[in-house]
């Protein structure tokens, strides 16, 4: 996907992909809302799991793309910048959307729990986990905030691999930790599946929800890049500016 | 080896600038010290409540006062362009933070050392469990927080807020080990967690410190030329 020059197809192929996506998600909004049979247990609270299982889904995806992009980064930083510029424009675009669907999928889990289980919070394994990777990508996007012009794509690689290294520690480590004082709260989770009556809803939702989060990265990931063009056209235009100056 | 003389001389640097100083290890001392007072103000503890705080206070106390002082290690090599140099310099970079952290962890463990007598007394503490693995507990998790602390703060050089940077990167990063190191401590200090349980942990611990330090030398490279 070049940026330099929209070209008209990749445009059209990116409003087909938007208005696809608007679809699909339209269905599974009816299907999970209006179609499929209140939850025997939970009653119509339990239609939350229609949007908190494909957030969560895709949240624990789109890092794997941020630590790829990351590792492609520092691969190419000598040897081919203007790739590794593209790889660091991925890297942050991933990150973003990681922030914002491990954000929801907070959101609704704790709606879900408060109505549930009574509480809006407990330190169950999952949510430790889920929570921490929040808090990683969070400190990602913060250091690439803080860091000085020039170095913020370097420094965000490098803190990108810790916090990938450090995700299947922290998944382990809690789950010792839990396993040991297991948590009071407990309804039975929802591995125990669902009903086949419920999958059309899931899974329109989960396809949906994934189309939408692929339409805002590369949405961001184009801003990205049009952002260090025009950041190279000024770095250029002051620099021809200043030799025309010196003759 | 040649290696290992490079770390060494960068070892030898930092305790004779913090021996001629002595800057890192009294702040250390002195701000984990009124951690622990205002901590024990904070909850007036009964023996049996202090033994089940002290290993997360013991730790808090001392993850807060790493970091003030680590953000300085890195100060020190900023005055006069040192780092510059050092950066052009064709010993590798890693034996520059190898020396660095080996200095850092010299340093928490006399503060360790100085405190943890200190600790006992205030907190009326004496362990129920295997009271000698700490021994094996404090070294462990200390690197843990020195080796991933060094490298942060010298990522967190050139930012903006510098100081702020080094907790926000390090706490999420090494959650994990401060669960475990608190776990195990705790474990020790009530002999509630059996034995496997504390292995477990003391694994946890090892791996940990394995997996960064690998990560941490090869990344350091990277860190240190970032342009």
């Amino acid at each position: 996907m070049s940026a330099a020059k929209p070209i008209r197809p990749m445009q059209l192929f990116g409003f087909s992909w938007f208005a696809v996506t608007l679809v699909v998600l339209i269905l599974g909004f009816r299907s999970a809302i209006f179609i499929v049979p209140a939850d025997a247990q939970q009653g119509d609270v339990g239609r939350s799991f229609f949007y908190h299982v494909p957030h969560s889904m895709w949240s624990l995806l789109f890092p794997y793309i941020n630590f790829a992009a990351s590792l492609a980064f520092l691969y190419w930083r000598h040897r081919n910048p203007l790739k590794a510029l593209t790889a660091d424009a991925l890297a942050v675009a991933s990150a973003e959307v990681t922030v914002v669907y491990a954000t929801i999928c907070l959101a609704t889990g704790s709606v879900w729990g408060k109505a549930a289980w009574g509480i809006w919070w407990t330190w169950d394994p999952r949510i430790t986990s889920m929570l921490l990777l929040w808090l990683l990508y969070v400190a990602y996007l913060i250091t690439r905030k803080l860091s000085s012009a020039g170095q913020t794509s370097t420094l965000g690689a490098v803190l990108s691999i810790f916090a990938a290294v450090d995700v299947p520690i922290v998944y382990m480590s809690i789950r010792w930790w839990r396993t040991q004082h297991p948590a009071p709260v407990f309804g039975g989770g929802a591995d125990s599946g669902v009903d086949p009556s419920m999958m059309p809803a899931f899974i329109w939702n989960v396809i949906g929800w994934g189309m939408w989060g692929i339409f805002i990265l590369c949405y961001r990931f184009a801003l990205e890049r049009r952002r260090q063009i025009a950041e190279q056209d000024a770095a250029l235009r002051a620099l021809e500016s200043s030799l025309e100056l010196t003759q | 080896m040649n290696y290992l003389r490079h770390v060494l001389d960068h070892l030898r640097k930092d305790l004779r600038l913090e021996w001629r100083s002595r800057d890192a290890i009294n702040g250390m001392l002195f701000f984990a010290l009124l951690v622990v007072v205002v901590f024990s103000l904070a909850f007036d503890p009964t023996a049996a409540e202090s033994r089940r705080i002290a290993g997360g206070i013991l730790w808090v106390a001392i993850l807060f006062a790493t970091i003030t002082s680590l953000n300085q290690s890195w100060a020190r090599e900023q005055r006069n362009s040192v780092l510059d140099a050092q950066r052009m310099s064709p010993s590798p970079a890693s034996a520059l933070f190898l020396g660095k952290v080996l200095a850092n962890m010299l340093f928490v463990l006399l503060v360790e050392a100085i405190l943890a007598p200190l600790f006992i007394v205030f907190y009326n503490l004496n362990a129920l469990g295997n009271g000698w693995l700490l021994a094996l507990v404090m070294p462990l998790g200390t690197w843990a927080l020195v080796c991933n602390g060094t490298f942060f703060a010298a990522l967190g050089l050139r930012t903006r807020n510098r100081e702020l940077m080094l907790p926000l990167v390090l706490l999420p990063i090494s959650l994990p080990a401060l669960l475990a190191m608190i776990q195990a401590a705790t474990g020790i200090l009530t002999a509630e967690l059996d034995s496997i349980q504390i292995a477990q942990w003391i694994r946890l611990l090892v791996g940990y410190d394995l997996i960064f330090t690998v990560v941490c030398v090869l990344l350091f490279q990277v860190v240190l030329g970032a342009e």
